[in-house]
């Protein structure tokens, strides 16, 4: 597997896949390839290579929806997942019919708090957050209670990527159906490591990013059911998300184009479909089989190490966080680091939570599609040469 | 790459110097670097423009509690005016290994404390 991403034959140990996906070769010679032989404006050209341009854009929009499980109408380019979640917190007071409250995780990347913090604060909304168990899984009794015909949305990740907590979606979306709440998935976690069927799990919204899917950076998407977007109005203004146009006013363009103004990631576009083409291609089984796999191998070693503490809960598949006893999580991951291992070390934008667990950081491990046994191995001699160095 | 972590660095951290709350400090400023989670409170005694103790109480990394743990030791006795002086570049030179973009700011946490304390800018 790792020969299909040329970034890894420089033998670097990447196990940093949360914070971004390495690219296989496919992807990045379909963006290539688009500029090198499809590349023109879509949509209004008359000449081929605009006609090329805007199939190639056009089937990447249809390949991604078929990967959710929606229809192409349904699937709403942006940039990332910080894009649509600060797109949902700016347009959908215009859908929650006066309801006032938000429930969100205390698991959440600060991208699905703070847009809610600032919509809260313009509208005079409340917040409030489900509640950890001790063993760091989502306490469902405390979800119910919060989850009330007060509550407008309900807003959390497939995957916490802090410690890779793996949340029951279809049993808070249930809940949020029941009192007549939007849900929101943030699934940028969780797109390359679970199989993610919108109609299935029955979201109102879904959010996720390009990169974090073997895909580019600068791409993401946000599903939303067709009602839902035909009743919300458009967050950014200008060329191809109109109908007419006059000097004093302007009519609108249907979704998805109603919610994508302005030329788009083109290029991204047709790079992320690529990817989600990949990671079907390799397989569902094979991809949840070899997190399963080399969690356990993770797990195992680093349990064997009496030093560390580990943050994550045992359900977790493909993200495990964990500290070393009297050595900061910055030191490990430079430690790690002159031994070619890559981690992330610090808040992995989850100051409230680390807080809460009153830790200053952690280091988090993640694996991707191209981690095998060995750089498992490697981590954790890394590990071991580190409780040495401080020793 | 040269490893950050020389044998003076680890040595300190293990055994830092001047960690402790001074007694009837004259200035005190807490700085705290949110990214990483190193937190520092500087303490020190000034008389007649002179710094006459420093010391440092708090969490951090081996870079951040190595730097602390060298400046307080370097600006007791100075004047209060060289202090003020003291920049990013003099931190690097007292702990002597090549820090990088993402490391600076955990070794001049300790200096922003102290110069803040000298203010009189408590967080």
């Amino acid at each position: 597997m790792k020969k299909h991403f040329p970034l890894l034959s420089s033998n670097v140990i990447y196990l940093d896949s949360a914070a971004t996906t390495q690219k296989p070769q496919v992807v990045i010679d379909a963006v290539k390839s688009y500029y090198e032989t499809a590349n023109a404006n879509i949509h209004r050209g008359l000449y081929d290579l605009s006609i090329e341009s805007t199939r190639r854009y056009d089937a990447a929009r249809a390949t991604i929806a078929t990967f959710l499980n929606a229809q192409p109408k349904e699937i709403i380019f942006t940039s990332g997942t910080t894009a649509g979640l600060n797109l949902l917190a700016s347009v959908l007071p215009a859908i929650i019919d006066g309801r006032n409250e938000i429930v969100l995780t205390e698991l959440e990347h600060h991208a699905n708090i703070i847009p809610w913090q600032e919509l809260a604060k313009r509208n005079g909304m409340k917040i409030k957050y489900i509640r950890l168990t001790p063993e760091l899984e989502i306490d469902y009794e405390h979800a119910h209670e919060i989850i009330t015909e007060n509550t407008a949305i309900v807003s959390f990740a497939h995957i916490s990527n802090a410690l890779g907590t793996i949340i029951d979606a279809k049993r808070l979306i249930h809940m949020a159906k029941q009192v007549g709440a939007l849900s929101i998935i943030d699934a940028a976690q969780s797109i390359a490591h679970i199989h993610t069927d919108v109609k299935d799990l029955d979201c109102d919204f879904l959010v996720f990013s390009g990169h974090k899917a073997y895909g580019p950076t600068g791409i993401g998407v946000l599903y939303a059911k067709h009602d839902h977007l035909q009743r919300m109005p458009p967050y950014q203004f200008g060329g191809d998300m109109i109908k007419t146009v006059t000097f004093e006013t302007a009519t609108y363009a249907d979704a998805p184009e109603k919610f994508e103004a302005g030329t788009p990631n083109i290029a991204g576009a047709i790079g992320l479909a690529t990817a989600l083409t990949f990671i079907s291609k390799t397989g569902w089984d094979q991809i949840v089989e070899h997190d399963a796999k080399l969690m356990k191998i993770l797990r195992e070693r680093l349990d064997s190490n009496p030093d560390i503490k580990i943050y994550s809960p045992s359900s977790s598949t493909n993200i495990l966080s964990f500290s070393i006893d009297k050595i900061h999580p910055h030191d490990v991951a430079s430690i790690l680091s002159e031994r070619n291992v890559c981690v992330r070390a610090g808040h992995h934008c989850a100051m409230p939570l680390m807080h809460k667990l009153g830790v200053p950081g952690l280091c988090r491990v993640s694996i991707g599609i191209y981690n095998t046994p060995e750089d498992i191995d490697k981590l954790a001699e890394a590990l071991e040469r580190t409780k040495e160095v401080f020793a | 790459m040269h490893s950050l972590y020389k044998e003076h660095i680890l040595e300190l951290y293990r055994n830092p110097e001047n960690k402790h709350e001074l007694e009837n400090p004259t200035h005190t400023c807490r700085e705290h670097n949110p990214l990483c989670g190193d937190d520092i409170t500087l303490y020190l005694k000034i008389k007649d423009d002179i710094v006459v103790d420093a010391s440092y109480t708090g969490v951090g990394c081996a870079i951040t509690t190595a730097s602390a743990s060298l400046l307080t030791d370097s600006i007791k006795g100075k004047p209060v005016a060289d202090v003020k002086k003291l920049g990013a570049k003099d931190i690097i030179e007292l702990l002597g290994i090549e820090i990088g973009p993402v490391r600076i700011k955990c070794a001049t946490i300790p200096l922003l404390a102290t110069h803040n304390a000298l203010e009189e800018k408590n967080d």
